[in-house]
Protein backbone atom coordinates (compact mmCIF):
# COMPACT_ATOMS: atom_id res chain seq x y z
CA UNK A 1 0.00 0.00 0.00
CA UNK A 2 1.27 3.47 -0.82
CA UNK A 3 2.35 5.82 1.97
CA UNK A 4 -0.67 8.07 1.31
CA UNK A 5 -3.08 5.15 1.38
CA UNK A 6 -1.54 3.89 4.60
CA UNK A 7 -1.87 7.33 6.21
CA UNK A 8 -5.54 7.50 5.27
CA UNK A 9 -6.22 4.00 6.57
CA UNK A 10 -4.55 4.93 9.87
CA UNK A 11 -6.28 8.29 10.16
CA UNK A 12 -9.74 7.04 9.30
CA UNK A 13 -9.71 3.74 11.15
CA UNK A 14 -6.61 2.13 12.71
CA UNK A 15 -5.36 5.24 14.52
CA UNK A 16 -8.60 7.24 14.52
CA UNK A 17 -8.17 10.23 16.84
CA UNK A 18 -11.33 9.51 18.84
CA UNK A 19 -11.95 5.79 18.47
CA UNK A 20 -8.36 4.50 18.63
CA UNK A 21 -6.10 7.19 20.11
CA UNK A 22 -8.86 8.37 22.48
CA UNK A 23 -7.60 11.92 22.15
CA UNK A 24 -9.65 15.12 22.01
CA UNK A 25 -12.51 13.56 23.94
CA UNK A 26 -13.41 16.84 25.62
CA UNK A 27 -14.36 18.73 22.42
CA UNK A 28 -15.82 15.50 21.08
CA UNK A 29 -18.33 15.18 23.88
CA UNK A 30 -19.01 18.89 24.13
CA UNK A 31 -19.95 19.67 20.54
CA UNK A 32 -21.61 16.50 19.30
CA UNK A 33 -25.14 17.50 20.23
CA UNK A 34 -25.98 17.39 16.52
CA UNK A 35 -24.49 16.07 13.31
CA UNK A 36 -24.06 19.59 11.98
CA UNK A 37 -22.10 20.71 15.03
CA UNK A 38 -19.84 17.67 14.72
CA UNK A 39 -19.25 18.40 11.05
CA UNK A 40 -18.41 22.05 11.73
CA UNK A 41 -15.96 21.24 14.52
CA UNK A 42 -14.42 18.42 12.46
CA UNK A 43 -13.81 20.55 9.38
CA UNK A 44 -12.38 23.46 11.37
CA UNK A 45 -10.06 21.06 13.21
CA UNK A 46 -8.99 19.41 9.97
CA UNK A 47 -7.95 22.75 8.48
CA UNK A 48 -5.92 23.66 11.56
CA UNK A 49 -4.40 20.18 11.74
CA UNK A 50 -3.14 20.28 8.14
CA UNK A 51 -1.59 23.75 8.53
CA UNK A 52 -0.05 22.98 11.91
CA UNK A 53 1.44 19.71 10.63
CA UNK A 54 2.97 21.54 7.65
CA UNK A 55 4.43 24.30 9.84
CA UNK A 56 5.81 21.86 12.42
CA UNK A 57 7.34 19.76 9.66
CA UNK A 58 8.93 22.85 8.11
CA UNK A 59 10.66 23.90 11.33
CA UNK A 60 11.43 20.39 12.62
CA UNK A 61 15.15 20.67 11.83
CA UNK A 62 15.55 24.10 13.43
CA UNK A 63 13.79 23.30 16.68
CA UNK A 64 15.81 21.43 19.27
CA UNK A 65 14.28 18.64 21.31
CA UNK A 66 14.53 20.54 24.57
CA UNK A 67 12.23 23.39 23.58
CA UNK A 68 10.07 21.76 20.93
CA UNK A 69 6.91 21.49 23.08
CA UNK A 70 6.72 25.19 24.03
CA UNK A 71 7.52 26.14 20.44
CA UNK A 72 4.74 23.92 19.09
CA UNK A 73 2.28 25.21 21.68
CA UNK A 74 3.05 28.82 20.72
CA UNK A 75 2.76 27.92 17.05
CA UNK A 76 -0.59 26.15 17.38
CA UNK A 77 -2.09 28.79 19.67
CA UNK A 78 -1.05 31.51 17.24
CA UNK A 79 -2.44 29.59 14.30
CA UNK A 80 -5.81 29.02 15.95
CA UNK A 81 -6.07 32.65 17.00
CA UNK A 82 -5.23 33.84 13.48
CA UNK A 83 -7.84 31.50 11.99
CA UNK A 84 -10.38 32.67 14.58
CA UNK A 85 -9.82 36.35 13.79
CA UNK A 86 -9.72 35.82 10.02
CA UNK A 87 -13.01 33.90 9.94
CA UNK A 88 -14.63 36.41 12.27
CA UNK A 89 -13.60 39.28 10.01
CA UNK A 90 -14.08 37.94 6.51
CA UNK A 91 -16.47 34.99 6.82
CA UNK A 92 -18.65 36.36 9.56
CA UNK A 93 -21.73 34.24 8.80
CA UNK A 94 -19.65 31.10 9.07
CA UNK A 95 -18.16 32.45 12.28
CA UNK A 96 -21.59 32.72 13.87
CA UNK A 97 -21.99 28.96 13.37
CA UNK A 98 -18.38 27.85 13.97
CA UNK A 99 -17.16 30.57 16.30
CA UNK A 100 -17.71 28.52 19.40
CA UNK A 101 -15.67 25.61 18.07
CA UNK A 102 -12.65 27.45 16.74
CA UNK A 103 -11.52 28.62 20.15
CA UNK A 104 -11.96 25.05 21.40
CA UNK A 105 -9.44 23.75 18.85
CA UNK A 106 -6.63 25.30 20.84
CA UNK A 107 -7.24 22.81 23.65
CA UNK A 108 -7.54 19.91 21.24
CA UNK A 109 -4.63 17.69 22.18
CA UNK A 110 -4.90 15.82 18.88
CA UNK A 111 -3.19 18.76 17.16
CA UNK A 112 -0.14 18.72 19.43
CA UNK A 113 -0.34 14.93 19.39
CA UNK A 114 0.09 14.77 15.61
CA UNK A 115 2.84 17.39 15.70
CA UNK A 116 4.72 15.26 18.21
CA UNK A 117 3.94 11.84 16.81
CA UNK A 118 4.27 12.51 13.11
CA UNK A 119 5.07 15.95 11.73
CA UNK A 120 8.25 16.40 13.75
CA UNK A 121 9.74 13.25 12.21
CA UNK A 122 8.46 13.46 8.64
CA UNK A 123 8.55 15.59 5.52
CA UNK A 124 6.18 18.41 4.69
CA UNK A 125 4.06 16.62 2.09
CA UNK A 126 3.39 13.44 4.08
CA UNK A 127 2.76 15.52 7.19
CA UNK A 128 0.07 17.46 5.33
CA UNK A 129 -1.50 14.18 4.19
CA UNK A 130 -1.31 12.85 7.74
CA UNK A 131 -3.04 15.99 9.04
CA UNK A 132 -5.77 15.65 6.42
CA UNK A 133 -6.31 11.95 7.12
CA UNK A 134 -6.37 12.41 10.90
CA UNK A 135 -8.67 15.40 10.54
CA UNK A 136 -11.10 13.54 8.32
CA UNK A 137 -11.09 10.61 10.74
CA UNK A 138 -11.88 13.03 13.56
CA UNK A 139 -14.62 14.66 11.47
CA UNK A 140 -16.13 11.27 10.68
CA UNK A 141 -16.15 10.28 14.35
CA UNK A 142 -17.78 13.55 15.40
CA UNK A 143 -20.43 13.33 12.69
CA UNK A 144 -21.30 9.75 13.60
CA UNK A 145 -21.57 10.52 17.34
CA UNK A 146 -23.45 13.75 16.60
CA UNK A 147 -25.93 12.06 14.28
CA UNK A 148 -26.69 9.26 16.73
CA UNK A 149 -27.20 11.68 19.62
CA UNK A 150 -29.27 14.03 17.50
CA UNK A 151 -31.42 11.24 16.10
CA UNK A 152 -32.15 9.68 19.49
CA UNK A 153 -32.28 12.92 21.42
CA UNK A 154 -34.14 15.33 19.16
CA UNK A 155 -35.51 13.17 16.33
CA UNK A 156 -33.67 15.14 13.64
CA UNK A 157 -30.67 14.58 11.39
CA UNK A 158 -28.31 17.38 10.33
CA UNK A 159 -30.62 20.06 11.75
CA UNK A 160 -29.50 23.53 10.59
CA UNK A 161 -26.99 22.06 8.13
CA UNK A 162 -27.95 24.76 5.64
CA UNK A 163 -26.68 27.41 8.08
CA UNK A 164 -23.26 25.80 8.01
CA UNK A 165 -22.97 24.60 4.42
CA UNK A 166 -25.29 26.95 2.56
CA UNK A 167 -28.95 26.65 1.48
CA UNK A 168 -28.05 24.06 -1.18
CA UNK A 169 -27.54 21.49 1.58
CA UNK A 170 -30.95 21.86 3.20
CA UNK A 171 -31.89 18.47 1.70
CA UNK A 172 -29.70 16.89 4.40
CA UNK A 173 -32.03 18.04 7.14
CA UNK A 174 -34.37 15.28 8.24
CA UNK A 175 -37.08 15.46 10.87
CA UNK A 176 -38.50 12.25 12.28
CA UNK A 177 -42.27 12.76 12.55
CA UNK A 178 -44.08 12.18 15.86
CA UNK A 179 -40.91 11.73 17.90
CA UNK A 180 -40.18 14.13 20.72
CA UNK A 181 -36.73 12.78 21.43
CA UNK A 182 -35.04 11.39 24.51
CA UNK A 183 -33.44 14.49 25.94
CA UNK A 184 -30.83 12.51 27.85
CA UNK A 185 -28.97 11.78 24.63
CA UNK A 186 -28.40 15.49 23.99
CA UNK A 187 -27.19 16.03 27.54
CA UNK A 188 -23.65 15.00 28.60
CA UNK A 189 -24.59 11.42 29.68
CA UNK A 190 -25.71 10.76 26.12
CA UNK A 191 -22.24 11.62 24.87
CA UNK A 192 -20.62 9.12 27.23
CA UNK A 193 -23.12 6.40 26.38
CA UNK A 194 -22.86 6.79 22.59
CA UNK A 195 -19.07 7.02 22.68
CA UNK A 196 -18.90 3.92 24.88
CA UNK A 197 -21.11 1.85 22.57
CA UNK A 198 -19.21 2.99 19.48
CA UNK A 199 -15.87 2.14 21.08
CA UNK A 200 -17.13 -1.29 22.05
CA UNK A 201 -18.49 -1.80 18.53
CA UNK A 202 -15.17 -0.89 16.95
CA UNK A 203 -13.29 -3.26 19.27
CA UNK A 204 -15.59 -6.15 18.37
CA UNK A 205 -15.30 -5.40 14.67
CA UNK A 206 -11.50 -5.14 14.87
CA UNK A 207 -11.30 -8.46 16.73
CA UNK A 208 -13.48 -10.17 14.12
CA UNK A 209 -11.34 -8.77 11.30
CA UNK A 210 -8.20 -9.93 13.07
CA UNK A 211 -9.60 -13.40 13.59
CA UNK A 212 -10.62 -13.63 9.94
CA UNK A 213 -7.19 -12.46 8.76
CA UNK A 214 -5.52 -15.05 10.98
CA UNK A 215 -7.83 -17.82 9.81
CA UNK A 216 -7.34 -17.01 6.11
CA UNK A 217 -5.09 -19.49 4.29
CA UNK A 218 -1.54 -18.34 3.76
CA UNK A 219 -1.53 -18.60 -0.02
CA UNK A 220 -4.58 -16.36 -0.57
CA UNK A 221 -2.76 -13.26 0.66
CA UNK A 222 0.30 -12.01 -1.17
CA UNK A 223 3.50 -12.11 0.84
CA UNK A 224 4.24 -8.79 2.45
CA UNK A 225 7.72 -7.82 3.46
CA UNK B 1 27.40 27.05 9.95
CA UNK B 2 26.45 23.58 11.02
CA UNK B 3 22.99 23.52 12.57
CA UNK B 4 23.51 20.21 14.34
CA UNK B 5 26.55 21.54 16.14
CA UNK B 6 24.95 24.66 17.58
CA UNK B 7 21.55 23.14 18.32
CA UNK B 8 22.63 21.67 21.63
CA UNK B 9 24.36 24.81 22.85
CA UNK B 10 22.72 26.34 25.93
CA UNK B 11 22.16 29.73 24.33
CA UNK B 12 20.32 28.27 21.38
CA UNK B 13 17.20 27.21 23.31
CA UNK B 14 16.17 30.56 24.83
CA UNK B 15 17.07 32.34 21.61
CA UNK B 16 14.88 29.99 19.61
CA UNK B 17 11.96 30.35 22.02
CA UNK B 18 12.37 34.12 21.96
CA UNK B 19 12.39 34.22 18.17
CA UNK B 20 9.25 32.11 17.96
CA UNK B 21 7.55 34.24 20.59
CA UNK B 22 8.40 37.35 18.59
CA UNK B 23 7.25 35.82 15.32
CA UNK B 24 3.99 34.66 16.90
CA UNK B 25 3.20 38.04 18.45
CA UNK B 26 4.18 39.74 15.19
CA UNK B 27 1.82 37.51 13.22
CA UNK B 28 -0.98 38.15 15.72
CA UNK B 29 -0.42 41.90 15.59
CA UNK B 30 -0.53 41.93 11.79
CA UNK B 31 -3.70 39.81 11.59
CA UNK B 32 -5.38 41.70 14.43
CA UNK B 33 -4.65 44.98 12.65
CA UNK B 34 -5.89 43.72 9.32
CA UNK B 35 -9.00 41.99 10.68
CA UNK B 36 -9.93 44.47 13.40
CA UNK B 37 -12.03 46.92 11.35
CA UNK B 38 -13.83 44.08 9.56
CA UNK B 39 -14.66 42.41 12.89
CA UNK B 40 -16.00 45.66 14.35
CA UNK B 41 -18.10 46.22 11.22
CA UNK B 42 -19.45 42.66 11.27
CA UNK B 43 -20.35 42.89 14.96
CA UNK B 44 -22.06 46.23 14.40
CA UNK B 45 -24.09 44.65 11.62
CA UNK B 46 -25.04 41.76 13.93
CA UNK B 47 -26.16 44.24 16.57
CA UNK B 48 -28.14 46.26 14.02
CA UNK B 49 -29.82 43.08 12.76
CA UNK B 50 -30.81 41.96 16.23
CA UNK B 51 -32.04 45.44 17.15
CA UNK B 52 -34.05 45.67 13.94
CA UNK B 53 -35.47 42.22 14.67
CA UNK B 54 -37.03 43.39 17.93
CA UNK B 55 -38.60 46.50 16.44
CA UNK B 56 -41.79 46.22 14.40
CA UNK B 57 -40.98 46.82 10.73
CA UNK B 58 -41.13 50.42 9.56
CA UNK B 59 -41.32 51.85 13.07
CA UNK B 60 -38.07 53.77 12.91
CA UNK B 61 -36.09 55.40 10.13
CA UNK B 62 -33.02 56.66 11.98
CA UNK B 63 -29.62 55.09 12.44
CA UNK B 64 -30.38 53.99 15.99
CA UNK B 65 -27.02 52.30 16.31
CA UNK B 66 -25.45 55.74 16.56
CA UNK B 67 -28.23 57.41 18.53
CA UNK B 68 -27.27 56.14 21.95
CA UNK B 69 -27.02 57.26 25.52
CA UNK B 70 -25.30 55.51 28.41
CA UNK B 71 -27.35 55.23 31.58
CA UNK B 72 -26.03 53.92 34.86
CA UNK B 73 -27.93 50.97 36.34
CA UNK B 74 -26.77 49.86 39.79
CA UNK B 75 -23.19 50.69 38.98
CA UNK B 76 -23.23 49.14 35.50
CA UNK B 77 -23.45 51.12 32.30
CA UNK B 78 -26.36 50.26 30.03
CA UNK B 79 -26.27 51.51 26.46
CA UNK B 80 -29.67 52.73 25.31
CA UNK B 81 -30.38 52.80 21.58
CA UNK B 82 -33.08 55.25 20.52
CA UNK B 83 -35.24 54.48 17.52
CA UNK B 84 -36.93 57.48 15.96
CA UNK B 85 -39.21 58.17 13.07
CA UNK B 86 -38.42 61.67 11.92
CA UNK B 87 -37.87 63.49 15.22
CA UNK B 88 -40.40 61.44 17.21
CA UNK B 89 -38.93 58.95 19.66
CA UNK B 90 -40.63 55.65 18.86
CA UNK B 91 -38.75 53.19 21.05
CA UNK B 92 -35.70 52.65 23.19
CA UNK B 93 -33.75 49.39 23.07
CA UNK B 94 -31.46 48.06 25.74
CA UNK B 95 -30.02 44.83 27.06
CA UNK B 96 -30.82 43.26 30.40
CA UNK B 97 -29.31 40.14 31.92
CA UNK B 98 -30.36 37.66 34.55
CA UNK B 99 -28.91 34.44 35.87
CA UNK B 100 -30.67 31.44 34.38
CA UNK B 101 -30.33 27.73 35.03
CA UNK B 102 -26.76 27.68 33.72
CA UNK B 103 -25.07 31.00 33.31
CA UNK B 104 -26.30 34.40 32.34
CA UNK B 105 -29.18 34.98 29.96
CA UNK B 106 -28.83 38.15 27.90
CA UNK B 107 -32.08 39.69 26.77
CA UNK B 108 -32.62 42.57 24.38
CA UNK B 109 -35.84 44.49 24.82
CA UNK B 110 -37.56 47.31 22.95
CA UNK B 111 -39.84 49.63 24.95
CA UNK B 112 -41.96 52.46 23.58
CA UNK B 113 -41.91 55.89 25.30
CA UNK B 114 -45.07 55.02 27.25
CA UNK B 115 -43.37 51.98 28.79
CA UNK B 116 -45.04 49.29 26.68
CA UNK B 117 -42.93 46.42 25.41
CA UNK B 118 -42.57 46.26 21.63
CA UNK B 119 -40.47 43.15 21.52
CA UNK B 120 -38.09 40.91 23.46
CA UNK B 121 -35.34 38.64 22.15
CA UNK B 122 -32.85 36.42 23.91
CA UNK B 123 -29.40 37.30 22.59
CA UNK B 124 -27.23 34.83 24.42
CA UNK B 125 -27.79 31.98 26.83
CA UNK B 126 -26.39 28.59 27.75
CA UNK B 127 -29.57 26.89 28.92
CA UNK B 128 -30.21 23.19 28.42
CA UNK B 129 -30.74 22.34 24.74
CA UNK B 130 -34.22 20.95 24.20
CA UNK B 131 -35.57 22.34 27.48
CA UNK B 132 -34.53 25.86 28.31
CA UNK B 133 -33.68 26.93 24.78
CA UNK B 134 -37.35 27.45 23.95
CA UNK B 135 -36.74 31.05 25.01
CA UNK B 136 -35.08 31.54 21.60
CA UNK B 137 -37.39 33.11 19.05
CA UNK B 138 -36.37 30.61 16.38
CA UNK B 139 -37.19 27.58 18.53
CA UNK B 140 -40.51 28.65 20.02
CA UNK B 141 -42.77 31.70 19.98
CA UNK B 142 -42.80 31.88 23.78
CA UNK B 143 -40.77 35.09 23.86
CA UNK B 144 -43.38 36.91 21.74
CA UNK B 145 -45.77 36.78 24.71
CA UNK B 146 -43.99 39.83 26.13
CA UNK B 147 -45.00 42.14 23.27
CA UNK B 148 -47.69 44.60 24.36
CA UNK B 149 -47.09 44.07 28.08
CA UNK B 150 -46.12 46.86 30.44
CA UNK B 151 -45.54 47.34 34.16
CA UNK B 152 -49.24 47.84 34.91
CA UNK B 153 -50.47 45.27 32.43
CA UNK B 154 -50.38 42.62 33.81
CA UNK B 155 -50.29 43.79 37.45
CA UNK B 156 -46.94 43.64 39.22
CA UNK B 157 -47.69 40.38 41.08
CA UNK B 158 -48.74 38.72 37.82
CA UNK B 159 -45.31 39.37 36.26
CA UNK B 160 -44.28 35.77 36.82
CA UNK B 161 -44.62 32.33 35.29
CA UNK B 162 -47.90 30.48 35.80
CA UNK B 163 -46.41 28.23 38.44
CA UNK B 164 -45.82 31.37 40.54
CA UNK B 165 -49.41 32.55 39.85
CA UNK B 166 -48.29 34.79 37.02
CA UNK B 167 -49.42 35.05 33.41
CA UNK B 168 -46.41 33.67 31.51
CA UNK B 169 -46.14 30.04 30.46
CA UNK B 170 -43.33 27.90 31.71
CA UNK B 171 -41.98 24.90 29.80
CA UNK B 172 -42.43 21.32 30.85
CA UNK B 173 -39.30 20.46 32.79
CA UNK B 174 -37.87 23.97 32.79
CA UNK B 175 -39.21 26.59 35.15
CA UNK B 176 -36.02 28.33 36.17
CA UNK B 177 -35.21 29.52 32.65
CA UNK B 178 -38.51 31.28 31.82
CA UNK B 179 -38.64 32.60 35.38
CA UNK B 180 -35.25 34.25 34.83
CA UNK B 181 -36.32 35.78 31.54
CA UNK B 182 -39.54 37.15 33.06
CA UNK B 183 -37.53 38.61 35.93
CA UNK B 184 -35.04 40.17 33.51
CA UNK B 185 -37.78 41.81 31.44
CA UNK B 186 -39.65 43.04 34.51
CA UNK B 187 -36.40 44.47 35.87
CA UNK B 188 -35.82 46.18 32.54
CA UNK B 189 -39.25 47.82 32.68
CA UNK B 190 -38.63 49.03 36.23
CA UNK B 191 -35.28 50.40 35.13
CA UNK B 192 -37.05 52.22 32.30
CA UNK B 193 -39.70 53.59 34.64
CA UNK B 194 -37.29 54.94 37.25
CA UNK B 195 -34.79 56.44 34.78
CA UNK B 196 -37.24 57.43 32.07
CA UNK B 197 -36.01 61.00 31.76
CA UNK B 198 -32.39 59.99 31.18
CA UNK B 199 -33.31 57.10 28.91
CA UNK B 200 -35.64 58.95 26.61
CA UNK B 201 -33.90 62.30 26.89
CA UNK B 202 -37.31 63.94 27.23
CA UNK B 203 -39.00 65.73 30.09
CA UNK B 204 -40.97 63.53 32.41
Amino acid sequence: MSETGKLFKEGLWDQNVVFAQMLALCPTMAVTTSGTNGLGMGLATTAVLVVSNVLVSLIRKTVSDQVRIPVFVVLIATLVTVVDMAINAWLHDLYKVLGLFIALIVVNCAILGRAEAYAVKNGVWVSAVDGLAMGLGFTGALVVIGLIREFLGAGTLFAQASQLLGPAFSFLEVQVPHYGGALLMILPPGAFAVLGFLLAGKRILDRRLEARAAAAPEDSTPAVA
Amino acid sequence: MNLDAIRDKLGYQPLLLGIFGLLASGALAVVSNAAGPAIVAAEAKDLRDSLADVLPAGLADNDFLNDTVDVDRDGKTVTIYRARHGSDLKAVLFKVAERGYSGEIQVLMAVDPAGKILGVRVLKHSETPGLGDKIEAKKSDWVHAFAGKSLGEPAADKWAVKKDNGVFDQFAGATITPRAVVRAVKGGLQFFATRKQEITGQGA
